[in-house]
């Protein structure tokens, strides 16, 4: 009797136990989600005004000026970036689906993959090298070339994937109707899944919108607007970083409302993906 | 050439970019770290001497290697129990609503950029970890080679806890999805016994799952790894001998941070950027054997 007491009781703490541990986990994780976003509003609101989107950044340690030329660089950056990722994405996704069967894809695939998992700033590195150090110059299109390459195993892989998810009943039909494969793959297969793949492109983007290593040592930011793909350009997060490490509030207040600025765009992204597969 | 074999070859020389990009950056780093292994030999492995200055060129990586490994240490040392506790919450406690909404929110900490993670590390974390983490352990334990320096909040300490924030959201939800894949034959089998809650998740679910926990873990490992911009603005940023990790309270630096930090100040005559490039190498190594091996372990849990 009294062993099943004490068993019974030992198991009720063994429970109540595991219950508090899942429990405050979860909470534990949802503190800093909370704080971050507490803290880059109630700190970043200060910084907004109209001169804030509208103006250069003024002199050094003077609270005068905005963060428009990060603004125009970040839109710059993803924009050309995005032209040229995406175009590479989907088709290397494209052909890892259709022909993933051939020995070829094999190696293709395990490179996609390879090239998600590298750290961004190695892939800084190699723009370094192969774009800035023979043109002497830090440039916009060395930044943009080294968010294009982030970007591609993610749409890649996403895309790949979507297409997975397609019946082949919709995949058969169209090769029933004797249409050529690859109108049937572009028209019909990825038609059908052009909300998963769009979930992938917007995913992408909003993961180089955020990127600031591997641009340091390639568009490396810049206190003037854009004049020229092969200028240095400024960027959102270039300038939260270095203004962040100033010892002026002035620049650091900028930097909080950059923050603000670009949490902002990056939650929204995020929702808007989230919501997206869903309705699937 | 029929329409479609033109099309199968197109597709596959767009597909083999990323085969060509990924050979180009290894081949390339490897040139370029070259000349300064050529001039430090083994030194540059396991030197801890750091001088840019011409003339006196030293250059060896082992502090930050070490830093490398002793934050993303830390990073699983504290990020992988609260990841398995969410994983657990999700799938033991929280009904299909309730688990949306906390999947999404724990997901949303994965979409701030890095660079945002570091502001709030700087100048809100930081002030947190020193108050009510670092001056009391000084204070109590400051005996103790790891609680030994005095403490700054710009530390190897600040380094890892931002770290381990930044892996939950990979961790957590590869764990939930390996113990949503516990077969119900299992735990009702444990339950059937007379097993408690904490039986089938210890002697259930665990040991059923182990495999794809620790591919999680690798996955969040390989995460902390190559994680650069929060850490260049936490660590402290120290070089050479200082740089050593002498407690958890030491400033400190990584392979990441040593080249986002010191990059656009080395001089390009110098062998400066050759000694940051070949830290991008050994990053890059370490990133590759962590993630294919998390890949081969989860591989097979998918579908």
């Amino acid at each position: 009797m009294i062993s099943t007491i004490s068993l019974r009781v030992k198991k009720k703490i063994q429970n109540t136990f595991l219950f508090l541990f899942a429990s405050l986990s979860t909470v534990i994780a949802i503190i800093p989600l909370f704080s971050i976003i507490f803290e880059v509003v109630k700190n970043g609101i200060k910084a907004i005004n109209l001169d804030f989107f509208i103006l250069l950044p003024g002199p050094v340690g003077e609270s005068v000026g905005g963060i428009a030329n990060a603004i125009q660089g970040t839109l710059i950056l993803v924009t050309l970036a995005s032209i040229i990722g995406i175009p590479i994405g989907v088709i290397t996704g494209i052909y890892l689906y259709e022909y993933g069967r051939e020995k070829k894809s094999t190696l293709i695939s395990f490179s996609v993959d390879l090239l998600y998992d590298l750290p961004s700033i190695v892939v800084g590195i190699f723009v370094y090298i192969v774009v800035v150090s023979p043109m002497h110059s830090f440039s916009t299109i060395a930044g943009a070339l080294a968010l294009a390459i982030v970007m591609i195993p993610i749409i890649a892989k996403t895309t790949e994937e979507s297409l997975t998810l397609v019946p082949s009943t919709i995949s058969e039909a169209g090769i029933a109707l004797g249409i050529p494969k690859w109108k049937n793959i572009i028209f019909i297969v990825l038609n059908s899944a052009k909300s998963g793949v769009l979930n992938g492109i917007i995913l992408a983007v909003t993961r180089i919108t955020g990127e600031t290593a591997p641009l340091i040592m390639t568009s490396l930011g810049s206190t003037f607007w854009f004049s020229g793909i092969n200028k240095p350009i400024n960027s959102l997060t270039l300038l939260i970083w270095r203004y962040a490490m100033q010892p002026y509030p002035s620049a650091v207040e900028k930097a909080w409302g950059a923050a603000f600025l670009l949490l902002l765009v990056a939650l929204a992204l995020n929702l808007i993906v989230k919501s997206g597969g869903k309705s699937k | 050439m029929n329409e479609d074999e033109i099309f199968h070859l197109f597709s596959l020389a767009v597909a083999s970019i990323s085969l060509l990009l990924l050979a180009l950056i290894f081949v390339v780093l490897v040139q370029y770290t070259f000349p300064v292994i050529n001039k430090m030999g083994i030194n540059y492995f396991i030197s801890t001497s750091w001088n840019p200055v011409f003339g006196k060129e030293e250059y060896g990586i082992l502090p930050y290697f070490l830093g490398t490994v002793l934050t993303s240490f830390i990073a699983i040392l504290v990020g992988v129990p609260v990841s398995f506790g969410i994983a657990l919450f999700l799938t033991e406690y929280s009904n299909k609503t309730l688990k949306n909404y906390l999947g999404t929110m724990i997901s949303l900490l994965a979409a701030i950029p890095s660079v945002i993670y570091g502001l709030w590390g700087f100048f809100i974390f930081r002030n947190f970890i020193l108050e009510y983490i670092e001056r009391p352990l000084y204070h109590y334990f400051g005996g103790l080679s790891i609680f030994s320096t005095t403490p700054t909040g710009l530390d190897f300490l600040n380094g890892g806890l931002i770290l381990a924030i930044m892996i939950i959201p990979i961790v957590s939800s590869i764990t939930t999805e390996v113990l949503e894949q516990v077969p119900t034959e299992i735990k009702e089998g444990i339950y059937a016994i007379g097993g408690s809650r904490y039986d089938v998740v210890v002697h259930g679910s665990i040991r059923y799952s182990k495999n794809g926990i620790i591919g999680a873990i690798l996955l969040g490992l390989g995460r902390a790894i190559g994680e650069t911009m929060a850490v260049s603005m936490v660590i402290g940023n120290a070089t050479g001998e200082n740089a050593l990790p002498k407690s958890l309270f030491s400033a400190g630096q990584t392979l990441s941070s040593l080249i986002a930090n010191e990059f656009n100040e080395a001089n390009p005559t110098s062998l400066h950027p050759n000694a940051l490039i070949g830290a991008g190498l050994v990053l890059l190594i370490m990133a590759v054997i962590v993630n294919l091996s998390a890949r081969m372990i989860v591989s097979k849990y998918k579908r």
